[in-house]
Parts: structure tokens; C-alpha cells; sequence
């Protein structure tokens, strides 16, 4: 299988000396669904913006479907489609407009263009604002806005930096099956967020990038299989006044009442039952915590920021 | 990018262009068509009937081209310098930065749009001259080439201007300090055959008075200059400041990181 996006020792340091990137290197195969995750200020928009041609690399190799940057630029700009972090549209262009004049920007003429943004309009639910202007959209719409206009020239490679940023659950829900459709039908994703539960939910790889490099580039499954713990929230049938002490589970209560237990790699979940059996709880439901992937981000930045501290300190 | 879809995509910016500057057309095409009737009643009418003859024509007739030259150079600058500045401001540039489209194939579609708007303005403000006088043409060509190359010369100046600007400051200030300073001593009002010797020789330096000047010949047939110097100097001035805006826009000057 082809490789949509390949990056070699992509370096780039900004005027100021800020080293924003320090060569990394990173694969997503045809057909993946991947998150870039790290901190803020961790490269993530850098390197995208590398990519999509909207900051000038200071070294190293970028290749979109083969395309490389430096000498085929055109063509992988075709095979690209962007939804950046902020709203880069003109406020007081209508919606319509603005969907078919970006595909004009790809060479598509106006007949064409037409079919294509009727279509992602209406997927994206905002066939009805066509004639409104940008400005009057709520922030939810203006990021549908931003999906619509991107996939208008039908792009092999869909790059979304925080897509979701600022949208509430029920939209964010609905934009989740969106692109995890247009996934299914053959577009690759790769999507930056803050959301962990969000690349949880919907990638198949990851790469944690923090300080202008790459800690870790794999599968999500290989990923969560590094995570020790695991922790579960247990629904019990009245509610807890103290937190039960068990001898092999660490155990809390959340906010809403429920029991978290937290079970080490390799135990029994038979034990924690056996065991709150005999202490008299009785659990109606259990599931686990959705955001294990942010349990293992927060450690992994945590190690670099400590082995970045270690470093310093043992160089000056 | 292959022939007809770049074709596609600088039709896309022209009409991008054209459709802006027709929205807000009480901020476009009014005020000059407004500014420029007062020219025509007050400098024409009014003070032209006490002055006489200029150039051998009367003193409406004289400055005419002139002030239809001034609405076509400052119209076409202003479109570009503001709508490319605003694309940076709302980083709506974006759209077209992560697209195929080639640098040349941009900045010719401003400069269009740009000469759109300023050949539309030069086309009302002589609409409206005529109810005041009577406009002869006394070479159709020179008057065409003119007005196209010099309405193309300041839409690419107004691009630079834009590409350099970081605030909204920074595109009034080469219109109001550079601009209107030389239009108005670029013979709009006057021939420069009124001036000392010293102040003619000055005023051969100012560019716009070459353009000016080969406008005036075109419709009167009268110039203080050599109206074919003064084609060949855009032209000489097009090459020059189109190169330097393409160099930006390849580096990225200003929309980049």
C-alpha cells in the first residue's frame, strides 16, 4: 500500500530561532484515520502547515502521494484538502460562494463545482445557508463550513487541525460519523486534537509529537496495550458513602458517585468482583474509562518534559 | 496544474474580484464618480471659465483626461492594496496558498480584478465628463494602451503594497503620501509649460506625468512629452515591479511563515 503522507527529517526553525520541529519523521498509509497529538506549542500546526504549504520547511522531505513538495508541488496540493485550527474565510462571502471558489482555485469550472458543493452542503447540513453570509453562521456551522470547502475538489488526503475545537457534544458526535464515512469510502484523515477521546474514538494510528519530535508513531491498539493500568467505572446499585478499600484495586469515586477501580495488567477481573462481592456492593454496570489514550499522553509527555529537564541540567 | 484548469482558476480570482468591488459598490464606484463631478463643476466650470485656454484647448476639455487618468490609477492601486490586504488580515489568503493555483496565475488575477475595477471607473468618470464637454478621440490605440497599461502598473504597485503591509496603516499611507502628491503635480490641472524651468525639469521625473501626458495625447493630441517614451517607461515599470512581486509572493513574503 502507498504511503498518502511521508515525512523525513522535517526541521524547520522559525526566524526568532525557535526550533519548532528537529527532524522528524513520520508514515500514514492510503487509507488511514491517524492523530497527531501533543501538547501546545508541540509542532503539531507546524508540521501540517508544512504540508499544506503554509510555512516554508527549513530542511528535510515531504511527500503527498509520492508528490514531493519541492518539486511536484502541484500535484500534491491536488491531492490535498485542509480545515485549519482557525476560520480562514472571507466573513462576508457567502457560504456558496465560498465552496465553489475554492474549487475554481483547483481548476474545477463552475458546472462542476456546483454538483460537488451541493453535495458536501448537504451532507454537512448547510444546503439552507447556502446564501448566507460566513459572518452569520454559528461556530459550529463555520467549521462544517471549513469541512465542506476542503473536500469541494475531492481530496485523497483530508487534513483537519482541531476540528471540533469549540463544538459541543451532539455536533461533534455528528461530525465524527461524518468523517469516519468519508474514511470508510477511501479519504484518508489525519486529524490534530485536543479531544484524546476523540483520536480514541476514531483513529487507527498516532503519533505523539512534543518539543518538535516524534515520542511515539504506532498503532492506537499497540499504543493502549503499553498502558499498565487500566481503570473502570463501576455502577453500583446504591450509592457508595465511603470509598471501599480492596487489597488488590485501587479504588475512588468520581463526581457523579460512580466507583473507579483500577486494575493492574495481567489481574482478574473475577478478583475485583470476588472481592466487592464479599464487601456487600453489588454492580449494575460497568465500562471503561474512555480516555485511556489521555492517561498514556500525559505520562509520555511528562517522561520527555523530565528527561528534557535531566538533559539541561546535566549540560549546564 | 494543466492550461484550462489555470485558466479556470484566474477567471475564479477575477470574478472573485469583480464581485467584491460590486458588493460594496457605495465604497467603490460612488465616491469617485461623486469626487471627480466636482472636479468637473468646481476646477471646470466654475475657476476653468476665468483661466481660458490651456494647451490650446479649453480648460475643461485639458483636464479631463487627467482626472479620468487620476480615478483609473488611484482605483485600480486601491482595489488591490485593500482586498489582497484584507485576504492577509482574515487569512482567507490561506485558501488560495494551499490550492494549486501558480504565483503568476494569482497575481495576474488581482492585477485583473484591480484593472476591473480602475477601467470601470475610467468608463463612468468619462460617461460622466461628457455631460460637461465634448470628448473627441485623437488616437483610439494610445488612449486604450494607456489607460490599459498604466490602470495594470498600479494594480501590481498596489499589490506589493499589500504584500508588505502589516496593518491597515500601511496601505493608506503610499496612496495619500505618494500617490495623490504625484497625480496632482503630474500635469493633471496644468501643462507644465506654466512652470519655471527648474520645477519643469522636476517634473519630468514624476512618472505619472508621462502617463498623464500620453492619455492627454491620445484624446486631445496635445502632450508635454513624448507620448511613445512614455508607453515604453510602463512598460519598462510593469516588468520591473511585476518581477519583484512575484519574487515575494514565490518567498512568501508576509503570507508565509
Amino acid at each position: 500500500m502507498t504511503n498518502a503522507l511521508e515525512i523525513e527529517n522535517l526541521v524547520k526553525t522559525y526566524g526568532d530561532g525557535f526550533a519548532a520541529l528537529k527532524g522528524i519523521d513520520m508514515n500514514v498509509k492510503e487509507g488511514d484515520f491517524f492523530a497527531l497529538l501533543g501538547p501546545n506549542g508541540a509542532g503539531k500546526s507546524t508540521t501540517l502547515g508544512i504540508v499544506c504549504s503554509l510555512v516554508n520547511k527549513t530542511s528535510g522531505k515531504v511527500r503527498v502521494f509520492g508528490s514531493d513538495i519541492d518539486t511536484h508541488l502541484s500535484d500534491a496540493k491536488l491531492n490535498l484538502g485542509v480545515v485549519p485550527q482557525e476560520f480562514n474565510f472571507n466573513q462576508f462571502e457567502k457560504v456558496y460562494d465560498i465552496v465553489t471558489t475554492q474549487a475554481g482555485y483547483y481548476g474545477i469550472p463552475l458546472r462542476k463545482a456546483a454538483v460537488s458543493a451541493e453535495k458536501y452542503l448537504k451532507q454537512l447540513g448547510l444546503w439552507d445557508k447556502r446564501n448566507t453570509p460566513a459572518r452569520m453562521l454559528s461556530g459550529g456551522m463555520k467549521r462544517r463550513l471549513m469541512i465542506a470547502r476542503a473536500l469541494v475538489h475531492e481530496p485523497k488526503l483530508l487534513i483537519l487541525d482541531e476540528p471540533t475545537a469549540g463544538v459541543d457534544i451532539e455536533l461533534r458526535r455528528s461530525m465524527w460519523a461524518f468523517l469516519e464515512e468519508m474514511n470508510r469510502q477511501g479519504t484518508t484523515i489525519i486529524l490534530t486534537t485536543h479531544y484524546l477521546e476523540e483520536a480514541e474514538a476514531l483513529c487507527r494510528n498516532i503519533a505523539i509529537i512534543d518539543h518538535g519530535k516524534i515520542l511515539k508513531h504506532t498503532s492506537k491498539r499497540d499504543l493502549l496495550q503499553q498502558l499498565s493500568v487500566e481503570t473502570f467505572v463501576l455502577d453500583t446499585d446504591k450509592p457508595l458513602e465511603a470509598v471501599p478499600e480492596l487489597k488488590n484495586f485501587d479504588c475512588r469515586l468520581d463526581d457523579e458517585g460512580a466507583l473507579l477501580v483500577e486494575v493492574q495488567k495481567g489481574h482478574s477481573l473475577n478478583g475485583m468482583f470476588i472481592e466487592l462481592e464479599a464487601k456487600g456492593i453489588r454492580v449494575v454496570s460497568m465500562r471503561t474509562k474512555a480516555n485511556r489514550l489521555e492517561e498514556l499522553f500525559i505520562r509520555m509527555v511528562e517522561e520527555n518534559a523530565e528527561q528534557t529537564r535531566v538533559s539541561q541540567e546535566g549540560a549546564a | 496544474m494543466r492550461t484550462d484548469a489555470m485558466m479556470t482558476a484566474f477567471n475564479t480570482i477575477v470574478v472573485r474580484e469583480v464581485r467584491r468591488f460590486m458588493r460594496i459598490w457605495p465604497q467603490t464606484l460612488l465616491p469617485p464618480a461623486v469626487t471627480m463631478t466636482l472636479y468637473f463643476i468646481i476646477f471646470g466650470n466654475l475657476i476653468g471659465s476665468r483661466i481660458g485656454s490651456m494647451g490650446g484647448f479649453d480648460y475643461m476639455a485639458f483636464i479631463v483626461p487627467g482626472l479620468i487618468m487620476m480615478s483609473v490609477i488611484t482605483s485600480s492601486y486601491a482595489n488591490v492594496v485593500s482586498s489582497f490586504f484584507s485576504m492577509k488580515f482574515q487569512r482567507s489568503i490561506e485558501e488560495l496558498l494551499v490550492s494549486p493555483v501558480p504565483n503568476w496565475i494569482i497575481l495576474s488575477g488581482y492585477v485583473a480584478g484591480g484593472m476591473a475595477r480602475g477601467l470601470g471607473i475610467g468608463l463612468i468618470v468619462t460617461l460622466l465628463s461628457l455631460a460637461f464637454t465634448r470628448l473627441s478621440i485623437h488616437n483610439l490605440p494610445m488612449v486604450i494602451l494607456t489607460v490599459f497599461l498604466t490602470s495594470a502598473l498600479f494594480a501590481v504597485g498596489g499589490f506589493i503594497n499589500a504584500m508588505l503591509a502589516t496593518k491597515f496603516d500601511d496601505i493608506s499611507i503610499v496612496p495619500t503620501f505618494v500617490l495623490t502628491p504625484l497625480t496632482y503635480l503630474g500635469g493633471v490641472f496644468y501643462s507644465i509649460d506654466l512652470l519655471p524651468a527648474f520645477w519643469q525639469g522636476v517634473s519630468m521625473i514624476n512618472p505619472i506625468l508621462y502617463m498623464i501626458n500620453a492619455f492627454r495625447f491620445g484624446i486631445l493630441g496635445v502632450s508635454d512629452v513624448n507620448p511613445f517614451i512614455a508607453l515604453g517607461m510602463i512598460l519598462v515599470f510593469i516588468t520591473l515591479l511585476s518581477a519583484v512581486a512575484l519574487r515575494m509572493l514565490n518567498r512568501g513574503k508576509g503570507i508565509r511563515s
